[in-house]
């Protein structure tokens, strides 16, 4: 191939890609004030500026393609007969190398990127703050979510409260089958599953109210497994906590028995107080061997044990 | 006397699956009537259903595909419209049960129903001929495919009229599939449907490598194989390698149901992460066994339709290499947010971005083969060119969904949803189009229509945009796949652009329907006489259309990657050879369509607990396997004198028509 006409062939793309690069530019922004995902804590903010490094990073490719695309189309249209026509042009080395090399190196740099913020933001590490973290058990049932504040001693269903600028520990399992539990604008989803435990780190930086959901397909109910995630200040928090302490129903095994049968748009409950041990009790029924009670002290399982 | 099966199992009271019913019964109906109005029976009989002919076999597959997909897309279009309607306080057309039974249906259909067949088919057609064969390897186990595969679609088509079919999501994740949550028979039609269909394609994939590898005309190096081949080599290892997972994830969730097992229930040391497990080390290497022959397809498409050779085949040969051993280890990517450590997820997000490497290879050396020739927009080519952008639009989200954190927030929402439908629309369902397109006219000798194959093509393409987009923005914006309902009615303007999508693909579909009839009935005008409708490069265009039954008189003798275009070049296509050869080719049987039909019974007889009729069906099915082993008069001969008899007909009817045709080759300069 002689080089100027190599030369054409990228000055005309970059010519294609500007009216193409201002449109996506103009979606991306459009996007992001659209999205229900605009961030209230510091890992979902990191997750979105990830998201749009990567978008940004995958434009250095999509945008030739696009533009080359596009000109070599109308260039080489059959009708086009002044075009150059070379047949037998099979094959140029270094064309070669750099088809391979261009999107090897695009993905040498977001492998790397990837690597860090994988470990940067592992769901399973806990935050680093000057409080110490609040710890909320999550149990989800058929078809609503069970919260357990075993350091207050009470217990919410459908309603999750956390201070603003409090780390928070959830212990997620499951009392039915596989659901995800997941606070979009607080951070990334997780999966609970029965007789395991995994495990959550968020904290929010904004107060406000936040869709809370099961992302994970559950059956009939499925749709309406939402809750709200109050983020408040620490005297809301108090008075929340306070409210459910009023609470006239106690979260016994009897009553959470009775709780755990499938229901949909289940009202918001309060328990002013919790069976000690009751997140341990629900997980051991599924690891012993009789689906009956199991014993007082199970071993806590992680999933993929070994891995951990 | 009928295990579970009774009278309620069929749901009169649903209007609309009874309306589903009374289509399919009627569609049959109308079939059975127009064949014996025809007296087509024995046609039918002796030509096609008993046929072993590989030709034959990849069009039964083709229309296996085409009729799975008016089913699935019918599915699709009743997703949407749920959609549109079900916000607040409206509860839609479909209730849960159903619409849960609508998604997992689609899903299931669309992959092993759809797809599958249609790729098989593909490459029953296409593969020998490439490769200058006259038959694959094994003609009476390819026919066992194509029955068992049919049967496990016509188990699912019976889950509408007769019970229900599984509300699990195409892939099934226990415990939700397990008896405890499922009791209902939903869940072992599906499990029934693939264990026939992943046997089948086993038996596709042993059968193909064999076919490739074994046997090729004399010059057909490996590294002569036109690319079409080579993927459909890649696709069929990753066939015998992936699918035996499929088979033993559904059998062991089958000993769970049928003898209350403990492999992946709740509690009783069951564990679902192993199903999840094992049904992904399937289910990704699966993504490819459907993208590859795509990839194929438009290699062969882009190069014909610029005339111009193949820029950087070896790239592309390696490249569908690379692809098919990652595609081995990427299948954790399918199950980030299940708790693995961020050291294990970092890996499997690398290893996946690692296979945009070599797909971006593929796309840049397709651009460069358009590069300098001279693109001619016949249907195929559309289908071609459209899939390069818009496959790339998928393939950057892909890498989105393989950066963990990014997954994190985006999975099972229905970004995912516009995700996997980016890549399989235009990669892999945008290929198998251009391939019926293409292929077509050297199947049945004649082309299909221009101008609805090109209003399909829009249709579709607009279709798929309206429907997609949206769903990124709509996961974007929290919305998980797999709602019968939502309250959020910031989300439905967007569900109704992508109903209004589905519409237009509908219309495509419609399109494509008219383009078969409009062109069998004005097939005159049409007559692919001289065997290379587009100007073509590989050997199939060497020989006439529709081929006959030996495809090639004499084997040619291969000299270059395009090969056909390499004697078209050096003019020895039309000489008449002085001698030729006996020929033998595999008798027709009955047995292969017999032991699908009893495949089928078994299947419905498990789903439904009678006992007496699987043992029934499973004895008859073994019987017939051992009658066919011992048969050992499977093969005719045609004598030397008979081909030629043939063949000379052939040059003398070439010869009038080249006369007859006053133009040259289409597309020749």
């Amino acid at each position: 191939m002689k080089r100027y006409g190599l030369m054409k062939l990228v000055a005309r793309s970059c010519l294609c890609i500007l009216p193409i690069f201002l449109v996506i530019g103009l979606n991306g922004c459009n996007l992001n004030n659209v999205a229900d995902l605009e961030p209230s804590g510091p890992i979902a903010r990191s997750i979105d500026a990830l998201f749009w490094i990567t978008v940004a990073l995958m434009s250095i490719i999509l945008i030739p393609v696009f533009g080359m695309t596009a000109w070599i189309i109308w260039q080489y249209r059959a009708s086009n007969s002044k075009a150059i026509y070379a047949p037998d042009w099979d094959s140029s080395v270094w064309l070669e190398r750099l088809v391979w090399l261009f999107p090897a190196l695009i993905i040498v740099i977001l492998s790397s990127m990837s690597w860090v913020y994988t470990h940067r933001l592992d769901p399973y590490k806990p935050l680093a703050s000057a409080s110490p973290p609040l710890e909320i058990q999550v149990i989800a049932l058929d078809w609503k979510w069970l919260f357990i504040y075993p350091e207050q001693n009470i217990a919410a269903v459908n309603e999750l409260t956390i201070p603003v600028n409090r780390p928070v520990t959830f212990k997620i399992t499951s009392n039915t089958v596989m659901n995800a539990f997941f606070i979009p604008r607080l951070g990334g989803q997780i999966f609970a599953m029965a007789g395991m435990e995994t495990q959550l780190h968020l904290i929010a930086d904004k107060s406000g109210h936040y869709f809370g959901e099961n992302i994970q397909y559950s059956g009939q109910g499925f749709p309406y497994q939402n809750f709200t995630a109050n983020a408040t200040s620490l005297q809301e928090f108090n008075a929340w906590i306070d409210k459910a302490k009023q609470s006239s129903q106690q979260l016994d095994l009897n009553q959470f028995n009775e709780l755990a049968k499938p229901s949909v748009r289940h009202p918001v409950t309060y328990y002013a107080s919790v069976t000690p041990a009751m997140f341990k009790q629900v997980m051991a029924k599924f690891m012993s061997k009789q689906r009956t009670q199991g014993s007082p002290e199970p071993l806590l399982a992680s999933p993929l044990e070994g891995v951990h | 006397m009928f295990g579970k099966l009774s009278l309620q199992a069929i749901s009169y009271d649903n209007p609309v699956v009874m309306f589903g019913v009374v289509l399919m019964i009627g569609g049959g109906l109308a079939m059975v009537l127009l064949i014996t109005y025809f007296r087509k029976w024995p046609t039918l009989w002796n030509d096609w259903l008993t046929s072993l002919d590989h030709k034959k076999i990849g069009v039964m597959y083709i229309i296996l595909a085409l009729v799975m997909l008016l089913r699935g897309f019918a599915d699709a279009i009743m997703m949407r419209t749920q959609q549109v309607l079900a916000e607040g306080a409206s509860q839609g057309f479909l209730s849960p049960s159903h619409y849960d039974q609508v998604f997992s249906a689609h899903g299931t259909i669309m992959v092993i129903f759809m797809a599958m067949p249609f790729l098989t088919g593909l490459m029953n057609i296409v593969v020998p001929l490439q490769l200058g064969k006259r038959d694959i390897a094994f003609p009476f186990m390819n026919a066992l495919s194509l029955w068992l595969t049919v049967a496990g679609a016509a188990l699912i088509m019976a889950s509408l009229a007769i019970g229900e079919f599984s509300t699990a999501g195409w892939s099934g994740y226990p415990p939700y599939s397990e008896l405890q949550y499922s009791p209902d028979v939903g869940v072992d039609y599906w499990i029934w449907a693939l264990m026939l269909s992943g046997a089948a394609s086993t038996m596709t994939g042993i059968n193909f490598v064999t076919t490739i590898l074994l046997g090729r005309a004399p010059g057909m190096t490996l590294m002569r194989m036109p690319l079409f081949s080579w993927t459909a080599l890649c696709t069929n290892i990753l066939m015998v390698l992936a699918f035996p997972a499929l088979t033993v994830a559904t059998g062991l969730l089958g000993l769970d149901r049928y003898l209350g097992m403990h492999f992946f229930t709740n509690g009783d040391g069951g564990n679902m992460m192993n199903f999840v497990n094992l049904f992904w080390i399937w289910g990704h290497p699966e993504v490819y066994i459907l993208i590859l022959p795509a990839f194929g397809i438009f290699s062969e498409v882009i190069s014909t339709f610029s005339g111009k050779r193949l820029f950087g085949y070896r790239s592309l040969v390696y490249a569908t290499f690379v692809i098919t051993l990652l595609s081995f280890t990427v299948w954790l990517h399918h199950f980030f947010t299940m708790g693995a450590s961020a050291n294990v997820n970092a890996a499997f997000g690398i290893a996946t971005m690692v296979i945009a490497v070599p797909t971006g290879v593929k796309i840049f050396d397709w651009l460069l083969t358009l590069y300098r020739g001279r693109i001619r927009f016949d249907v195929p080519m559309l289908w071609a060119l459209a899939f390069i952008p818009t496959f790339a639009i998928g393939g950057a989200t892909g890498i989105l969904l393989a950066v963990p954190p990014v997954d994190f927030m985006m999975h099972n929402s229905e970004f995912l949803v516009a995700h996997f439908h980016n890549m399989l629309i235009p990669g892999a369902l945008f290929g198998y189009l251009a391939g019926y397109s293409y292929w077509f006219p050297k199947v049945f000798g004649f082309r299909l229509d221009e101008t609805w194959g090109k209003l399909a093509f829009w249709n579709w393409l607009i279709g798929f945009y309206l429907a997609f987009m949206p769903l990124y923005a709509l996961g974007l914006m929290g919305m998980p796949r797999r709602m019968q309902h939502y309250d959020n009615p910031e989300w439905q303007p967007l569900l109704v652009v992508a109903a209004a999508g589905a519409v237009f693909i509908a219309i495509g579909i419609g399109c494509l329907v008219l383009q078969l009839l409009v062109s069998i009935i004005k097939r005159d005008a049409n007559w692919d006489q001289l065997g290379d409708p587009w100007n073509g490069r590989s050997l199939e265009w060497s020989i006439p259309s529709p081929p006959p039954v030996y495809n090639f008189a004499v084997i040619p003798e291969v000299k270059d990657i395009d090969a056909f275009w390499d004697m078209k070049e050096k003019s020895t296509v039309d000489r008449q050879p002085v001698h030729y050869e006996a020929i033998d080719l595999p008798k027709n049987t009955s047995v292969g369509v017999v032991f699908g039909g009893l495949s089928f019974v078994f299947g419905f007889a498990m789903v439904w607990h009678i006992g007496w009729l699987a043992m029934a069906a499973g004895v008859a099915m073994l019987a017939t396997v051992i009658a066919r082993s011992f048969d050992d008069d499977t093969e005719y001969r045609l004598t030397a004198a008979e081909v030629g008899q043939l063949e000379g007909k052939r040059f003398r009817q070439q010869a009038e028509n080249q006369q007859a045709c006053a133009k040259p080759l289409a597309g020749q300069e």
